[in-house]
């Protein structure tokens, strides 16, 4: 069990920002977030694209707002837990008991919800049937490529991580890469390559086909692709491998009896606290009048969320405001002189 | 202004004026139509606005940018016939367009 302040729920730009207003006015926090990876949206949707409303920012991509997001919150050596995700909030006495997936628990005073519109989880085929194989012979990322030695595998997919696995996957397996148009987003590179592979009968490479329908009695053995005008072919698959980038899903948040309106959070504007004492919402998961969903909306938000919490955290103290520029203690914090 | 009819999967119609200017997820959104998620909010980042546009229309809508195709890739059965809803741009000319809603967007 591990006892803090706040819990943030998501390491996105709104998290990161409160993070640091956490640490400035010295309180601890650890922060979990479902990727294997610092900066939500900005990272995973557009780490490239350059964002243009960042106050005193001209220009900046989504990475790089990240990585200054990350060195201005490095003095503080606050925790994160990647790879997970928050599945249970309790009110244990005055604390909130915060579960999750991979089975660490937290107990803090606050809840600091940073979510933005859910958790990033893999994009699922549409067919019924897959659902039986699902993380079985049905799967959406790879652990472990021993599996597939001398297996048929279906890849279902036109991004990086199709090509690249069809491409790794053809040296010790039989491959069939699937996709619905003939045109690939991969690197060029990996398209020259599928290609070859494919003229060489290396790959059997299958393109404006979509799934259809998986079968098998108990273990998979065939999967039947369908063309847009309803022609199918049937392939022989012992795994079926779908790469179709992630989605957004809410998830658990929604079971925490926050009044979701939306899928929207609805807080005030004081603190941004929610219906839930010690349960905060910041960022584009929370809703208000006049709500923005800008990241710099997120930052204020964060920076009022973490005065919030400071009530709960030290209830003995009072809150004292002050500025970065004249603070000894903050400079402390800070590790400046 | 153009008057758009939005498709739910279930085969409910809801038609509304949209203003030129604002695009075809937005007509949505800002009207309580369900059936257009739009979790990115409209950055051709998330494939959650996913429409199928009847054939007659689609030649007629300006075409495709790059990179929207690399997201319908991504949305829920996506055809020939899918847009991203945030990427068409309402103007008089869509004046009467019909788009229609996959059964889900995630």
């Amino acid at each position: 069990m591990i006892k803090t302040d706040v819990v943030i729920v998501g390491a996105g730009p709104t998290g990161l920002f409160c993070a640091h207003q956490l640490g400035i006015i010295g309180l601890k926090c650890e922060i979990v977030d479902n990727l294997d990876k610092i900066g939500g949206q900005c990272i995973e949707l557009y780490p490239d694209k350059p964002i243009y409303d960042i106050p005193a920012v001209p220009e900046c991509t989504g990475e790089e707002l990240t990585n200054n997001l990350i060195e201005q919150i490095k003095p503080f050596n606050f925790n994160f837990h990647l790879n997970d995700r928050v599945q249970e909030l309790k009110k244990v006495n005055e604390n909130w008991l915060v579960k999750t997936t991979q089975g660490k628990e937290f107990t803090a005073p606050n809840v600091v919800i940073a979510g933005g519109v859910g958790s990033f989880e893999p994009r699922k085929f549409p067919t019924k049937s897959a659902e039986k194989f699902d993380g079985i012979s049905v799967l959406y990322s790879i652990k472990d490529k021993t599996i597939f030695k001398n297996k048929s595998v279906a890849i279902f997919g036109g991004g990086d991580s199709a090509l690249d696995w069809a491409i790794e996957l053809s040296n010790t397996s039989n491959v069939s890469l699937i996709h619905r148009r003939d045109e690939f987003r991969g690197a060029p590179a990996s398209v020259k390559k599928i290609k070859e592979l494919s003229q060489k009968n290396i790959i059997n490479l299958f393109t404006k086909y979509s799934i259809k329908d998986v079968k098998g009695n108990g273990s998979l053995e065939e999967v039947e692709i369908k063309s847009e005008d309803g022609e199918s072919k049937t392939i022989k698959a012992d795994y079926v491998l779908g790469f179709f980038g992630l989605i957004m899903q809410l998830g658990p948040i929604a079971e925490w009896g926050l009044n979701l309106d939306k899928k929207a959070i609805p807080v005030n504007t004081e603190n941004f606290e929610t219906n839930k004492k010690g349960i905060f919402a910041i960022g584009d998961i929370c809703t208000y009048p006049g709500k923005l969903k800008l990241i710099l909306s997120g930052f204020h938000e964060g920076a009022l969320a973490a005065r919030g919490c400071f009530k709960y955290a030290r209830p003995n103290e009072k809150y004292r405001f002050e500025f970065t520029t004249a603070s000894n203690t903050i400079k402390d914090r800070l590790g400046v002189k | 202004m153009a008057k758009i009819k939005y498709i739910e999967h279930n085969g409910n119609e809801h038609t509304v004026d949209v203003q030129n200017g604002l695009t075809v997820m937005e007509g949505a959104v800002q009207n309580d139509i369900p059936g257009i998620d739009a979790d990115c909010g409209g950055g051709m980042s998330c494939a959650t606005c996913h429409v199928y546009v009847k054939e007659d229309w689609y030649g007629k809508l300006p075409k495709k940018e790059m990179g929207e195709d690399d997201m319908l890739d991504q949305a829920y059965e996506p055809k020939s016939n899918s847009r991203l809803s945030c990427q068409i741009m309402v103007s008089d000319d869509l004046d009467g367009l019909s788009v229609y809603m996959p059964e889900k967007q995630v």
